[in-house]
């Protein structure tokens, strides 16, 4: 399987110029899946040859819920129309630094808010391997520019499971590093205290290649953190001994073909010399509501400057508040409607008790539960997603289906510890299934390590190669 | 009848004199072209985040420790949520369940008042409405701001203007706010209430819009007298934001929906939780310049009366001046006088503590006379030049010199003969008449202790 170093090495050889490559991705760019929502074409070619770092040359494709100055932000809403930011995140400045070709911004559920990529005003991505089906979301987009090859590399972003979710259903690698791990500075809020800038890659080597690129502290985030870097490229060291955790609450409810896909990642590993003792997470059952009351409760906020002074959509109207509700009213879908109209109830003087602070309170729960269990094995192994990509239409707009694909991931966010996806097989009826993996804070060596010796014994066959 | 006593609390919001915002790094100026001191951060852009300036906190925690707060090593940051145009973000970042400092107290005319809470908090922006249009300037929006509340152990309206009196002073001696009214920099909002029930408190109302101290002081008593009346005549307060109306005098109720409003207030996420260490307390207790009161004890030590050191200690300019110039010259009543006088004179302006050192030394050694040396102090002040300089150039030194003074002498006596003679036959308190002409001659520089030897000389010889 082709990395990134693959492509570098080809450019040094001669044989392949950052013209060619950009081009052949740009063709393979196709409308009917609508990953895209701007492609920045031009900007990625008269960036060619202006740096000489790490990723020089090789095109990166970043969620449109990541800023990038000049280039429209959209968050998949119509509130933002007309946002140019003036800025650009942390993460994009550091890519470009190390001469990443920005392809385009990426489709996405509106503000992150979804599992399929469905909730967006530039209409729906499909899942390129069924286009029946949905991509995953909400990073959606994203996966779908990688799985295509229209992108060799993408950013996402991870609140409760937005870029391991959409990795696992298009066949990729889906990295949620460990929170404060990678600036935040520079992504459009969702849940400011779950939300994680990921990464979307086709091989653990590609994932750690731009994890070195983009993590470390941030004067300009201040839940950054100083921890050291770690060289995410070295994913060669042996396995022989470690431990990882079976949690036998994430394998209940679980499709047949998904279970024996992951069972089939245990059985590669245990050859290589790992053991998998049992552990238990008996908080899991709480992990969907504690994710939505928590993630809700700071989107409520978090959207509230959206109201047309500034920038983005403006309806006038008789009075401020006449004009906010006529522009908010018309800017938002309504999946992201409810969660802050719920959002906005959990917070409120006679419902805060009931429900945010018991949410705070049953998340340092599940935090210590996680912590628990990694104080005994390295690593927990569980599916990504209790089934492959479902059905365009099957979940849509449905407030209690929304969450079921995000049963798996939202627990890692809860905790903020790093996790992620990676190809496990594929389906009876030719699905991707991802398996999903969880460590220690800022472990995230460590499971690009197993990812990477995994795929060397099991590669995956992808669409865009 | 039942005697109903007045009780009011006091929250004041005061800007902090930092060079740049709470969360971002653009400057902090009044008076600039609107929307000039702005970012994306300021702004409220997607996807900004605050960073805390840290200046900010240091000024606060130096107010916390003037009003002996308790001071907590872990502050948190919580958003208020609620829409409104001058707030970029939709919530305001401030502090609520775990505040920078609680519990303090402060002494106004000999009664204690307790301080509640002391929290950091951001500014909102500006709206400027012209016509039927509403405009936003968003040079004020993340400014610093320390919001102090007291508890209800206010008694009077006079009371209340001495609390702020002396809280605004220890702004400023803090340095940690510039504290003018009049620029928005420092802002109080009362409540009050009335009941007649000896340690029961009645329902309060809350008053806005008060823009000096008589408007303070004005409102309070209008408040009192209008909620005792509605008391008396057997009615209930109504719990509301009142706005006083300056021309009229009058407090009028606002109306604003302010009471039903919830503000939604959660933990601020993108913020941790603020730590101060031990060591970082003690560098900023050491670092607080010392306050009015301290002064003016210390100032009766060195031998000034107790209302030149009062007048003194009050300004924190006066003061500062005063302090450094003693310790250039070991004069302090003599240096106190020319502060009191000239400076204060002169609207307190810019002059070095060595400039003053050296004027009034050139004044007690007589090299030039008080009248001039206040001269002199003007030109300092409107050229900004050394006394040295100044007299040096308008040749202002005093005449000691006998056989000038003499000829000028002379000259006096052929000028005024009949009191010349009157002199010389035993008229002996003319010698004042002939001094201040002599004085006049030479335009105050003649040394009047020499003049009058010489005069004297005359009356002798004849």
């Amino acid at each position: 399987m082709m990395t990134i170093n693959d492509y570098l090495k080809l450019f040094d050889e001669g044989k392949l110029t950052p013209e060619e490559l950009l081009e052949s991705c740009c063709s393979k760019i196709d409308p009917d899946l609508n990953a895209f929502i701007t492609v920045t074409k031009e900007r990625a070619r008269n960036a060619i040859g202006s740096v000489d770092g790490k990723i020089r040359g090789i095109p990166v494709a970043v969620k449109d819920n990541i800023n990038v100055k000049g280039v429209p932000t959209t968050c998949g809403s119509k509130i933002l129309k007309g946002f140019i930011p003036p800025y650009s995140a942390t993460v994009v400045e550091r890519i470009e630094k190390e001469g990443g070709l920005l392809i385009g911004k990426t489709n996405l559920d509106e503000f992150a808010m979804g599992s399929s990529t469905e909730n967006s005003h530039f209409g729906l991505t499909k899942n390129p391997f069924d286009r029946e089906r949905v991509p995953g979301g909400s990073s959606g987009g994203s996966a779908v520019a990688v799985a295509t090859g229209s992108a060799i590399i993408a950013l996402g972003s991870d609140t409760g499971g937005s870029v391991r979710q959409p990795a696992s259903f298009c066949g990729l690698v889906g990295l949620k590093p460990t929170y404060g791990r990678v600036s935040r500075y520079g992504l459009v809020a969702f849940a400011s205290s779950l939300d994680q800038i990921g990464i979307i890659g086709r091989n653990a080597m590609d994932v750690g290649i731009l994890l070195v690129i983009i993590a470390g502290k941030d004067p300009l985030d201040s839940t950054s953190v100083t921890v050291d870097v770690q060289d995410y490229t070295d994913l060669d060291g042996s396995l022989e001994g470690i431990k990882i955790g079976i949690p036998e609450e994430y394998f209940i409810d679980i499709d047949e073909d998904v279970l024996e896909a992951v069972i089939e990642i245990k059985e590669i590993l245990q050859d290589v010399g790992v053991s998998f003792p049992s552990v238990s997470l008996p908080t899991s059952e709480f992990v969907i509501p504690t994710y939505q009351i928590i993630s809700y409760a700071e989107a409520s906020s978090n959207l509230a400057r959206y109201d047309g002074v500034r920038y983005g959509l403006y309806h006038s109207g008789v009075n401020f508040s006449d004009e906010i509700r006529k522009t908010r009213n018309d800017g938002f879908l309504s999946e992201v409607k409810r969660r802050i109209l719920v959002g906005s109830f959990v917070l409120s003087s006679q419902a805060i008790g009931e429900y945010y602070e018991k949410a705070l309170t049953i998340r340092s729960l599940i935090k210590k539960e996680f912590k628990d269990a990694l104080d005994k094995v390295d690593y927990l192994l569980t599916p990504t997603t209790p089934s492959p990509a479902f059905k365009i239409g099957e979940r849509f707009d449905d407030p209690l289906k929304v969450h079921l694909s995000d049963r798996l991931t939202a627990g890692a966010n809860l905790a903020g510890i790093p996790a992620v996806s990676a190809p496990a097989g594929m389906s009876r009826n030719n699905l991707p299934i991802g398996y999903q993996l969880m460590g220690r804070p800022f472990d995230e060596k460590g499971l690009l390590s197993i990812v990477h010796q995994v795929e060397k014994i099991k590669p995956f066959e992808l669409l865009g190669e | 009848m039942e005697e109903f006593k007045p009780r009011m609390g006091i929250e004041v919001h005061a800007q902090l004199d930092t060079t740049t915002k709470l969360f971002c790094s653009c400057p902090v100026a009044f008076g600039e072209e609107p929307n000039t001191n702005v970012c994306p951060i300021c702004l409220g852009l997607p996807g900004v985040l605050p960073v805390l300036n840290k200046r900010a906190v240091e000024l606060a925690m130096r107010v916390a420790f003037a009003l002996n707060c308790h001071l907590h090593k872990e502050s948190r940051f919580a958003r208020k949520n609620y829409f409104y145009p001058d707030l970029p973000k939709g919530y305001q970042i401030t502090q609520f369940k775990f505040p920078l400092a609680t519990s303090g107290s402060i002494k106004v005319d000999e009664k204690i008042i307790r301080i509640k809470r002391l929290h950091l908090e951001e500014e909102a922006a500006k709206l400027i409405h012209l016509g039927d249009k509403t405009f936003v300037d968003y040079n004020r929006a993340g400014v610093p701001l320390v919001e102090i509340v007291t508890e209800p152990d206010i008694t009077s309206a006079v009371m209340a203007v001495d609390y702020l009196k002396k809280l605004q002073k220890i702004l400023q001696f803090t340095g940690a706010s510039n504290a003018v009214m009049a620029r928005g920099e420092f802002r109080c909002e009362p409540n009050i209430s009335v009941s007649c029930e000896k340690g029961k408190l009645g329902t309060r109302t809350e008053i806005k819009n008060l823009n000096s101290f008589r408007a303070v002081k004005r409102a309070l008593k209008y408040e009192i007298k209008r909620q005792k009346k509605i008391l008396q005549e057997g009615g209930t307060i109504k719990q509301e934001t009142m706005r006083f109306v300056e021309k009229a005098g009058v407090t009028r109720s606002t109306r604003s929906k302010e009471e039903a409003s919830d503000y939604r207030y959660f933990p601020e996420p993108d913020l941790p939780p603020l730590l101060i260490k031990e060591e970082w307390m003690e560098k900023v207790k050491r670092s607080i310049p010392t306050l009015p009161e301290e002064r003016k004890k210390r100032y009766i030590e060195l031998g000034l009366n107790e209302e030149d050191a009062i007048i003194i200690a009050n300004s924190k300019k006066a003061s500062n001046l005063f302090d450094e110039t003693i310790q250039q010259l070991d004069e302090p009543l003599e240096i106190s006088k020319w502060i009191i006088r000239e400076f204060r004179a002169h609207n307190e302006p810019n002059i070095s503590p060595t400039s003053l050192a050296s004027l009034v030394k050139m004044v007690i050694q007589g090299s030039i006379s008080r009248i001039i040396g206040s001269k002199v102090f003007s030109m300092m002040v409107r050229t900004g030049r050394t006394p040295e300089e100044i007299v040096k150039e308008k040749s202002l030194l005093k005449i000691s010199d006998k056989e000038a003074l003499t000829s000028v002498v002379k000259e006096v006596f052929a000028e005024n003969p009949e009191e010349f003679k009157d002199f010389q036959n035993g008229k002996s308190k003319l010698i004042r008449f002939f001094i201040g002409r002599v004085m006049k001659k030479t335009k105050g520089r003649a040394n009047p202790k020499e003049v009058g030897r010489i005069i004297s000389e005359y009356e002798q010889k004849h």
